[in-house]
């Protein structure tokens, strides 16, 4: 009998069709007497529509247009604050801004079209930076410019500050960032008042989706329907805007009674959907002559742009990451997230602590700098251990052994050698050498009490045929959800990978598991797979299946005669928190995860000192993440997550004017290519979380949070500049080293 | 639009002749998919950055978005339908599969034909002859490590 597939590279589930073309994402249907749509946007970042005009040149009677006066229900995204208008009604917030849409079956002649509106708008003042909406003399969202503040201190800081023998400050920033997915966002949607809005489209979250579309017309939940389509990539970049997608096509189809297909271009994609918060983190730093840590003083501000949207939590998760992993008495952590006229910053893997860790890891190298101890030699003093208590008040319960993935990089990657050899040689080279490192840690699943709102639920559902259906609404987008939630399943029911069958996400059909974000759908909904599929399994009892493991057909048969007895069999299971597990929203203390996963990454860099460019040569990435459910998977997370973050630290450059993305091609904002990346080394170590499936925890957002701070670190070693700011392209790295050489 | 001229463009695609229509300056990446069906060949940019639409014309690879419909006459295409034979997948699919090369799988049908492409001019690839074959196929969820691993593996076969 097979042993459990847990730890083998089970291959892709769905990796036969990818190979062959044969997977089907939106653009790739084609429904029956289909129109397209298209967006028309605001010119201006701020003010008041005066009018808008429809030109002459266009035959506008063939054309659906839908205005926000076409909305049946409540004009606003639903997510959290609720302020974002679907379409701009009398005012524009943003460049970019949706007012009008169109749809007709020719494509080029909408184009066309959308060229000979003119949204005439009274500009008003507006604000694109985090100082200017700080300021307060314009005021753009509530009364202040800000949506949302966190502020939790443990100890005395002020007393610990004032009375350290070495105080150091720092300030850090970091740019916004495109996610880039290579498939652009798009939907297709029938609808009409009989019956209802179904939508279809590349997606992570299809009860944010259906949630959104009850609102927007006044739907109750059995009218609206979602489906996942083939998702060509999201990084969170498809976490909250399809949401606005979904609203417009479902309007159109809801108008002209046709079905409406809605892709977005390259560059609407660029200008128009949400980037990674842009950053401003100050740090004051008490720390002892021996090197340790007092007092951590962290003021964290994130540029919302225009409407609130997920920023407050995207600021909490960057908030409580801001102390990393290390421990320290006397903390204080504030957060805060401001408004600008810029369009709603959003998701993107990380979601907040890649920006706050930069800030850290980059500052401590400082601080070690400063009481004259190696960056290793500092952090090892000061790694928060188990039994610790963290800056927000978490007894870290779980086992943290941060030497052990320390000396294992220092090994690896043999930094202490290159780091002398490299000091050494740089002053007679123009290509200096640098290495450098980070250590961080990410919180999986949703912070604090989110999971109990949540409250997720999965179903696994058995034929009599002895087919087993994962029911979830956790989407594949290229991480592997299919397969890894298939190796769960079998696992727990002790059968063959291949009796598992993993249902289309469909809200009409599977269950609200909650969103596919947070490092959360190994960990909290694999957990949930994990459960369902016990209960299957004693269920099956009855008819008397006994053992450990089964073969096809003594499940088929024990699955037949329980569907002959008893009738459905079908097994739910829904989150309720491990136990222990305490978070105060009022104080924001408490656990603000169930467990972390913890890493310490070495980058090595050379940088020409004659054309300022910068690459990274060697990249050693050392992780403890629970249990390796599917290692060529779990491996293939980091690599790409590191290469992201490489990307973030070096290349990927976001031009604004005023508050518009003006670099919205992939000519010029410019990723990562084969060319371009190290040899990305990835090493694991395990050991089991028991609150995750087979010990298994969240994986995915980690490797983004610290590759930028190492190479940062190793560029500071390479040119002994002082890098505070992302991304270090080329042009910054020219004035850090021509300030250095004044 | 109904008064823009139209042409017939005859050509091989995937082994089958056929005889396209369209403006001449239609994108070959929109005929393929539209007339064809072959949605294999996927859209990223629209201008020629990321390689998603790569196809064969006459052995090379080129971006698909960026040939008018007029300079395919009387060529052979392949697209990513037309790299395995029947049920048997292309030595690039079975590695892409066992090591790991698709993630989200929006570029991997151009990472596969951009492998076949090398893989048909040389079959011995070292590393940075894999890097530099592939710099015009961008993804965004791989990191490209396990990408490399695949077609190298591939030759092997």
């Amino acid at each position: 009998m097979s042993e459990t597939s847990i730890g083998l590279s089970r291959p892709r589930r769905e990796g036969h069709a990818k190979v062959t073309g044969q997977a089907r994402y939106v653009d790739d249907f084609v429904l029956p007497g289909m129109l397209h749509g298209i967006t028309v946007r605001s010119p201006a970042a701020r003010g008041l529509i005066r009018r808008i005009d429809f030109g002459p040149a266009i035959p506008w009677s063939e054309f659906t247009i839908v205005t926000a006066a076409d909305i049946p229900g409540r004009n606003r995204i639903a997510l959290i604050v609720d302020d974002q208008p679907c379409l701009a009604e009398d005012r524009v917030n943003h460049p970019e801004e949706p007012v009008v849409l169109l749809a007709h079956a020719d494509r080029q002649l909408l184009e066309e079209a959308r060229r000979h509106i003119t949204i005439d708008v009274a500009a008003e003042p507006a604000v694109f930076s985090v100082d200017d909406a700080l300021d307060g003399t314009t005021i753009v969202w509530g009364t202040d410019n800000v949506f949302k503040t966190y502020a939790v201190a443990r100890g005395d800081i002020d007393t610990a500050l004032a009375s350290a023998p070495v105080v150091v400050e720092g300030e850090y920033e970091t740019g916004a960032q495109e996610q880039l997915y290579i498939e652009s966002n798009g939907m297709i949607a029938t609808a009409s008042p009989e019956a209802g809005v179904t939508v279809r489209g590349s997606m992570q979250c299809p009860y944010y989706v259906h949630k959104a579309l009850m609102a927007l017309f006044d739907l109750p939940e059995h009218r609206v329907r979602v489906v996942q389509t083939e998702t060509g990539g999201g990084f969170g970049g498809k976490e909250e805007y399809p949401s606005i997608i979904a609203g417009h096509v479902a309007l159109l189809a809801w108008k002209s009674g046709r079905p409406v297909k809605l892709i977005y271009d390259r560059a609407e994609d660029m200008v128009a959907t949400t980037k990674r918060h842009p950053s401003r983190t100050r740090h004051r730093t008490g720390v002892t002559h021996d090197g340790r840590l007092v007092a951590m003083d962290v003021d964290f501000t994130i540029d919302g742009g225009a409407y609130c949207t997920l920023s407050p939590v995207v600021l909490s998760r960057g908030t409580i990451h801001a102390a990393g992993p290390y421990s320290c008495p006397n903390t204080r952590l504030r957060g805060r997230a401001v408004a600008t006229n810029a369009p709603p910053h959003g998701a993107f893997r990380g979601f907040g602590a890649p920006q706050s860790l930069f800030a850290l890891e980059r500052h401590m190298d400082r601080v070690a700098a400063a009481v004259g101890l190696s960056p290793e030699e500092f952090r090892r003093r000061n790694f928060i251990q188990t039994g610790h208590t963290s800056a927000v008040g978490q007894v870290m319960r779980e086992p943290i052994d941060m030497n052990a993935l320390l000396d294992r990089a220092l090994t690896l990657s043999e930094y202490h050698a290159k780091r002398a050899r490299f000091t050494e040689i740089n002053p007679a080279l123009r290509v200096r050498k640098g290495i450098g490192l980070a250590s961080f840690m990410h919180g999986a699943g949703f912070t604090g009490s989110g999971e109990d709102h949540l409250r997720s639920i999965v179903a696994l559902e058995a034929d009599a045929g002895g087919r087993v259906k994962v029911l979830s609404s956790n989407t594949e987008i290229g991480q592997g959800t299919n397969t890894i939630f298939a190796q769960i399943a079998s696992s727990a029911l002790g059968v063959p990978d291949d009796v598992i069958e993993i249902a289309p996400p469909d809200t009409a059909t599977v269950p609200n598991s909650g969103p596919t974000v947070a490092s959360r759908t190994c960990m909290v909904v694999g957990k949930l797979i994990e459960s369902a599929a016990h209960s299957l399994r004693r269920d099956l009892e009855k008819v008397g299946l006994e053992g450990e493991r089964f073969d096809v057909e003594t499940f088929r048969r024990a699955c037949a005669e329980y569907t002959t007895r008893f009738g459905t069999l079908r097994a739910t299971a829904r989150y309720s928190p491990p136990p222990g597990l305490r978070w105060d929203d009022e104080t924001y203390t408490g656990d603000a995860y169930g467990t972390y996963a913890w890493a310490v990454y070495v980058a090595e860099v050379s940088v020409d000192t004659a054309t300022f460019e910068t690459h990274v040569d060697d990249f050693v990435a050392v992780q403890e993440v629970g249990r390796v459910i599917n290692p060529v998977l779990a491996m293939g997370q980091i690599e790409g997550g590191v290469a992201q973050a490489i990307g973030w630290a070096l290349y990927e450059r976001i031009v604004w004017r005023e508050g518009r993305m003006v670099n919205a091609e992939m000519t010029n904002y410019i990723m990562p290519t084969s060319l371009d990346l190290p040899p990305i080394r990835v090493y694991f170590e395990e050991r089991p979380y028991a609150q995750g499936p087979w010990g298994a925890k969240g994986i995915g957002e980690l490797p983004m949070d610290g590759p930028a701070p190492a190479i940062a670190n190793a560029v500071a070693h390479a040119t002994g500049t002082d890098p505070r700011a992302l991304p270090l392209t080329p042009e910054s790295l020219m004035a850090l080293m021509e300030t250095a050489r004044v | 639009m109904s008064d823009a001229p139209q042409v017939s463009v005859e050509c091989q695609v995937n082994g089958s002749t056929v005889v396209l229509r369209g403006h001449p300056m239609d994108r070959l990446l929109a005929v393929l998919r539209l007339q064809l069906g072959l949605t294999g060949t996927k859209e990223g940019c629209g201008e020629g950055e990321c390689g998603a639409c790569s196809v064969l014309i006459d052995g090379k690879l080129v971006n698909s978005c960026l040939v008018p419909l007029l300079h395919v006459r009387h060529t052979s295409i392949t697209t990513i339908e037309g790299i395995a034979t029947g049920d048997r997948l292309h030595a690039v699919q079975e590695a892409f599969i066992a090591h790991g090369g698709a993630q989200c799988g929006i570029c991997t049908p151009g990472m596969v034909l951009a492998a076949v492409s090398l893989l048909a001019r040389n079959p011995e690839p070292s590393l940075d002859d894999v890097r530099t074959a592939l710099a015009g196929n961008l993804c965004r969820c791989t990191g490209y490590m396990r990408i490399f691993t695949s077609v190298l593996q591939a030759c092997r076969q």
